[in-house]
């Protein structure tokens, strides 16, 4: 399994040394994606940097939250970095690029408006990769419990006596 | 010591699934002095081990054994594997369910009566009525400590209930309240009162829900009188020449072959799994399967008219705080044709946590119309509809002789097209779940659809007459003396109401009759 690595663990330095390329999104390496500002970064092995970039920002225009950082979609979509997913991906990801070309931009990722990237998503929402990668999504994103204090949601209770003593009727504004 | 009865014990009467029938049926039999042997699929989980944690619960406890589906119901299409949402475990889905335990209405036995004919409806008269099965339901209602029945206080109303019950007054509806619950709302039966947790759903950690697998289970297994055999999957009910069941075939944990024989066979394993053993027990002399004579084994599915309503406004809620489902309004239950549809729905409190939110608020949704429903989680409310669906021949349970399950066994498909009722009395209560909560205010509002079913009913139904269903009205198959149903199948129409506490009376009385016909030597 591939990791999100701290900035303690790649330098904000290393990450710009070996940066190729730049979205307005990503810091995309050798072998790596990161975050512009180096917050996170993650390592692939499988996929193509590119490849891994396309699919966070793919990730965010399937389920986008403003409030959400991109280091939950990495999380979200980092298991498809693996031999076994590879191909499938490289494969779809390609076909994303060929439709964001074929609509006059360079790549999907070069695609500056989100509804131009929604456009592309829907003319292929019936593709097995797009139904996996959403489908994944609705686990890999929303079961994460470090996303869940972002909508708000509490978790587990049981722990701390339920809500009985803790506000299961507090409501103040009916 | 746990009782242990052999394998050749032809005395034992053997019960197949331990939930609301089955589990109470084997008690009750058991507190009686008969014999029980109850073979459960699934495993044994205790409030200890039940997680407050939506995927890791499901994880734990839903059967998810391979099942198909084929049907315009929008279930086939979003959760094509997934027709039911129920348990695998001792205690079956008593473990998962809200707790919600209403009677049926005096005229939902009679619903051919009192609805007339509705054309594609298969409707028929239960062979049983309210007067008949009061005291049933009396019993039922104390062995579950039922809120708002004999003397029990009403629980309290979380802020998701106190949303809804004001846009229901708004409204002019009356009948509001947080519900008859089976869930304790002071210590009772050694059990200890709702601490307002949340998951309900996901096995209550408090033992303040009533479930079989933490009351009638370990009660039955203290006399001495039943053996609660898990991981043990029914595969078939044989029978001999004369045409009377022997035994059951059940894979063990092992995964070995075994067979237990029988005086009395009784069927519980919810409304896809027990027709699936009838059909999957076809021999020489029954060939359509067991019980089958009418044709009816696997017919009537029924699932309730389900949908969900939920609500954005602006100010938070926070309805996961405190009991899922402890919320109701039945103004809408009557029967009242004037609406455009016969019979009747409850609207019902109920939250989800995020993860399952995620999941069902609009199954196949992406993008910022879906997203921004989530973004404002905490300002949703929630309620459930629940109405009375009609029984229809072709919506049923069949064998997939194309998928197998783990044992190898034909998997059962799961056909289902919604009745013109279902989708009139559907349209009527999402036109109503939307207005209570426009009444308090909601900026946005989502008509939502099922979920995967968690009322499963029909599949073996009551009937009068032989040619016209699969059990009589003790839930005795009229083809075989000493074979009976003891779960949501035999139901003859699925009523408005939550079915486990009919049920659980069903069971009751079955379990009296039997022990009757047992001591008469009739069985």
């Amino acid at each position: 399994m591939t990791k999100t690595a701290s900035p303690r663990e790649m330098t904000r330095r290393q990450l710009l040394s070996g940066t190729v390329a730049a979205s307005a999104s990503f810091a995309i390496g050798a072998g790596f994606i990161a975050a512009p500002d180096a917050a996170w970064a993650l390592e692939v092995t499988h996929l193509k940097p590119e490849t891994m970039a396309t699919l966070v920002r793919m990730a965010r225009d399937i389920y986008p939250h403003d409030q959400v950082g991109d280091e939950y979609y990495v999380i979200a979509v980092r298991g498809y970095d693996s031999a076994e997913m590879a191909e499938m991906v490289e494969a779809g990801i390609s076909a994303l690029d060929a439709a964001a070309q074929g609509r006059g931009f360079d790549s999907y990722l070069d695609v500056g408006w989100e509804r131009d990237r929604v456009d592309i998503l829907r003319a292929m929402e019936e593709s097995h990769f797009f139904q996996t990668v959403r489908g994944g999504l609705v686990t890999g994103l929303y079961n994460q419990k470090a996303v869940w204090p972002i909508f708000g949601y509490e978790g587990e209770s049981y722990s701390e006596g339920g809500y009985m003593d803790r506000g299961f009727n507090d409501i103040n504004w009916l | 010591m746990a009782t242990s009865f052999d394998l050749d014990d032809d005395n034992v009467v053997v019960v197949i699934g331990t939930g609301a029938g089955g589990g109470v049926l084997a008690n009750e039999l058991a507190q009686k002095g008969v014999h029980v042997v109850a073979l459960e699929a699934g495993g044994r989980y205790l409030p200890e081990d039940y997680v407050n944690d939506e995927w890791e619960s499901f994880g734990q406890l839903a059967w998810l054994d391979p099942r198909t589906t084929s049907g315009d119901w929008r279930v086939a299409r979003d959760f094509s594997g997934l027709p039911a949402w129920i348990v695998k475990a001792v205690g079956g889905t008593t473990t998962h369910w809200a707790g919600a335990s209403l009677r049926f209405q005096d005229h939902e036995w009679k619903a051919l009566t009192t609805y007339g004919r509705v054309q594609g409806a298969n409707l028929l008269d239960w062979p049983i009525d309210a007067e008949e099965m009061d005291p049933w339901y009396d019993l039922a209602e104390k062995k579950l400590g039922v809120t708002l029945t004999n003397g029990h206080a009403g629980l309290p109303g979380n802020n998701n209930y106190l949303v809804f019950e004001k846009g229901a007054k708004a409204l002019g509806y009356k009948e509001v309240n947080t519900g008859r619950m089976a869930i304790n709302s002071e210590w009772n039966d050694d059990r200890m009162a709702c601490q307002q947790t949340g998951f309900c759903f996901q096995g209550c950690k408090w033992g303040a829900k009533w479930s079989a697998a933490y009351t009638d289970i370990p009660r039955g297994e203290a006399t001495g009188n039943l053996e609660v055999r898990e991981h043990a999957h029914a595969a078939r009910i044989l029978h001999d020449d004369a045409g009377k069941v022997t035994g059951v075939e059940y894979f063990d944990r092992d995964g070995n072959l075994q067979f237990q024989r029988a005086r009395i066979v009784a069927l519980a394993g919810n409304s896809f799994e027990s027709p699936r053993l009838l059909l999957n027990s076809a021999s020489s002399m029954f060939p359509d399967g067991l019980a089958n004579s009418s044709g009816q084994v696997g017919r009537n599915y029924m699932r309730h008219m389900t949908g969900s309503v939920y609500a954005i406004f602006d100010k938070p809620v926070k309805m996961w705080r405190g009991t899922t489902m402890a919320g109701i309004i039945q103004d809408e239950a009557r029967h009242d044709p004037s609406r455009g549809f016969v019979g009747g729905y409850e609207l019902e409190t109920l939250a989800l946590g995020l993860p399952f939110m995620a999941a069902f608020l609009d199954p196949g949704g992406w993008g910022r119309e879906f997203t921004t429903a989530l973004d404002h989680y905490e300002n949703m409310a929630g309620m459930w509809i629940v109405g009375e669906d009609m029984p229809q021949e072709t919506n049923r349970v069949t064998l997939n002789h194309d998928v197998h399950d783990q044992h190898g066994l034909p998997v059962a498909n799961v056909h289902f097209d919604d009745h013109p009722n279902d989708i009139a009395m559907r349209n009527h209560a999402y036109r109503q779940g939307q207005a209570v909560y426009q009444a308090v205010g909601a900026t946005r509002t989502f008509p939502t659809p099922p979920y995967p079913s968690t009322h499963n009913l029909g599949t073996n139904r009551m009937s009068e007459h032989a040619r016209d269903g699969v059990v009589n009205r003790w839930g005795q198959t009229h083809d075989i003396a000493n074979l009976f149903v003891s779960d949501g199948s035999q139901f003859t129409t699925g009523a408005a109401e939550n079915p486990t506490l009919t049920i659980v009376a069903l069971a009751i009385r079955q379990a009296d009759h039997i022990a009757r016909e047992m001591s008469a030597g009739n069985l």
